[in-house]
């Protein structure tokens, strides 16, 4: 897998001649029109406006989250790799240490620790991220008028881009382990689908929210501490007895059983697919009531 | 035809700090019914903008005065649509370049040649106007052979270079200009006022904001001063320029030139023919706008 970025690479020009400016033009097109004291449509317009622009930009967000990944393993021989790598040795260890005191037989365990490890690495990443995702902007976003959700696509993409780098583990385990799952992986792939929209939902929330509340990203990092623990993200969901069916209100559960369970040969409930739908419905209501509320604020918070 | 249209535009700046910014003040405030962490409510909001109003047809060069804080820098963002106002309405029609921050976005870890692709995606352009743009910039620039090193590796003149040679590669319909964006860099400062001059009469709007006179006065068709976010006065150059002047020595102090010697020289090398001292120049600090 190479690094290098793609067209960026040229051959020289001769240069004697001048090179004519580039023009941009829009002519008679309005290119902004911002207007105070907007109703909720009105607001929910310049919402829209906003994903549109960004959308637009794509390959601008798609170029920044490459560069993100790439910058941040420059000069390192394995590149993004290094993440893989340690995932790798995470798993390992943590795989022969809870099948030991789980009593559980390793090549049951590792195929879903690696899925949950991997998933819950990304979700992790992405909320400590996101909660910056508007604050370590700030310089940028008083220079420019870019749309907000490209700042939120970046994140997402980059984390994406990183959970791309990790699926190499799980594929190896699963060809250690001979766990192939068979046609049923299509399942997870609505499965993900959901997950990209949730992600979009909660990155654009929680930088929005921390742009205006700086005592919230260690407030996250607690709740997702706790959240790591109480949900069966490294203990297997069978090894609760008591109260089984309440783990559907856990949406970390939920969430993680429609992507989990296609990928080890099941296939999750209906009622695991209902939690994680209304959990999912929840947070995109609100996201996108709170993004069309702040949007025009979110400059002054920064 | 482009053309720029403010309609009693006001913008608040809610100044946050300490506790108006903790999330679990402003719970505890809440659930106490406001008896603990009471400051939790109270937002100190500063106005940036007062009642604005003004139009800009194609043609027009306004420039900006006003001392220090009385919402030049505001007024250029809020026509750039970074802050959005809270009273009134901003229209603006046509392709809009706001130099604003010179390291806009500008990234230390990538190369001069990356920096340069994202700024043309930012703009839109595609494949083939990128690499006219990267030509372009690295010729003005002198980058050579940096152009495929990290932005970190240059010299402080390299820097500057490349940031004016990004932000005046691409031409604009509107152009929102800031008034320490013409310093610059000894060596270059001749080239740089050339492409300035090109970029600045391409574009069919120009809002100036500035503190000198004479950079004023050869740049623009009309004057706006701003004193504590309300237009004071609107007209023409010479006539807005004398009693903002008159006044600001009324006062006794040194608004006229409150941004010091580094504005000043800015100003000079664009209002003079040929900068005389450029050794002077070298001086210009470019990055005091925050």
């Amino acid at each position: 897998m190479g690094y290098a970025t793609p067209r960026m690479t040229r051959a020289p020009l001769p240069s004697a001649a001048p090179i004519p400016p580039l023009r941009l033009h829009t002519t008679g097109e309005t290119t902004l029109d911002l207007i105070a004291g907007l109703g909720y449509f009105g607001r929910q317009r310049q919402a829209i406006a906003d994903i549109r622009g960004a959308l637009r930009l794509w390959r601008l967000g798609a170029t920044l989250a490459w560069l993100d990944v790439k910058g941040r393993y420059r000069g390192s021989m394995l590149g993004p790799l290094w993440l893989t790598l340690s995932t790798a040795v995470m798993v390992a260890a943590l795989g022969f240490l809870y099948s030991t005191l789980f009593h559980m037989v390793l090549r049951e365990y590792l195929p879903f620790l690696v899925l949950s490890l991997v998933l819950w690495g990304y979700l992790q990443t992405l909320v400590t991220e996101a909660c910056l995702g508007f604050t370590q902007n700030d310089s940028m976003i008083r220079a420019v008028r870019m749309p907000f959700s490209l700042y939120g696509g970046r994140i997402v993409l980059r984390n994406v881009i990183v959970l791309g780098h990790n699926v190499i583990v799980i594929f190896v385990v699963f060809v250690i382990f001979n766990a192939w799952p068979g046609a049923r992986v299509a399942l997870a792939l609505p499965a993900l689908l959901l997950w990209l929209i949730d992600s979009l939902a909660l990155t654009m929330s929680l930088a929005a929210v921390c742009a205006r509340f700086r005592d919230i990203p260690p407030i996250m990092g607690s709740i997702m501490q706790i959240a790591f623990f109480v949900s069966p993200v490294i203990w297997r969901p069978e090894l609760i007895h008591r109260g089984a069916a309440l783990l559907p209100l856990n949406p970390f559960y939920s969430l993680f059983e429609i992507v989990r369970a296609p990928l080890l040969g099941d296939i999750p409930g209906g009622i695991i697919w209902l939690s994680a739908l209304a959990y999912s419905g929840v947070l995109l209501i609100l996201s996108w009531l709170l993004f069309v509320r702040v949007r025009g604020r979110l400059a002054f918070w920064v | 035809m482009a053309s720029v249209d403010a309609e009693h535009v006001s913008v608040d700046f809610p100044l946050y700090h300490g506790s108006a910014r903790s999330l679990k003040r402003a719970m505890f405030a809440a659930a106490s019914g406001g008896r603990i962490g009471k400051d939790a409510h109270k937002r100190v909001v500063v106005q940036g903008l007062r009642d604005v109003s003004f139009h800009l047809g194609a043609g027009d060069r306004l420039g900006l005065v006003g001392s220090n804080g009385a919402g030049k820098t505001t007024l250029l963002r809020t026509l750039a649509g970074i802050y959005e106002p809270v009273r009134g309405r901003i229209r603006v029609q046509g392709s809009l370049n706001a130099l604003l921050d010179p390291n806009l976005g500008m990234n230390p870890d990538l190369t001069g040649r990356e920096n340069i692709s994202l700024r043309g995606l930012f703009a839109g352009l595609g494949r083939a106007a990128i690499r006219r743009l990267e030509d372009d910039v690295r010729d003005f620039a002198d980058l050579d052979e940096f152009m495929d090193l990290p932005v970190r590796t240059y010299s402080s003149g390299m820097v500057v270079r490349l940031g004016f040679a990004l932000a005046t590669a691409i031409h604009p319909e509107v152009l929102l200009m800031d008034e320490w964006f013409l310093a610059g860099d000894a060596g270059f400062m001749e080239k740089a006022r050339t492409r300035l001059e090109t970029l600045v009469r391409s574009a069919e709007i120009l809002v100036l904001s500035s503190h000198i006179k004479d950079v004023v006065t050869r740049w623009c068709t009309r004057v706006i001063w701003l004193d504590k976010g309300r237009i004071m006065e609107d007209g023409a150059p010479d006539e807005v320029l004398g009693h903002y002047l008159a006044a600001s020595e009324a006062h006794g102090d040194e608004k006229a030139d409150a941004k010091p010697e580094h504005a000043a020289l800015a100003g000079k090398a664009l209002a003079q023919p040929a900068p005389r001292d450029e050794a002077a120049l070298t001086s210009v600090d470019r990055g005091d706008r925050r």
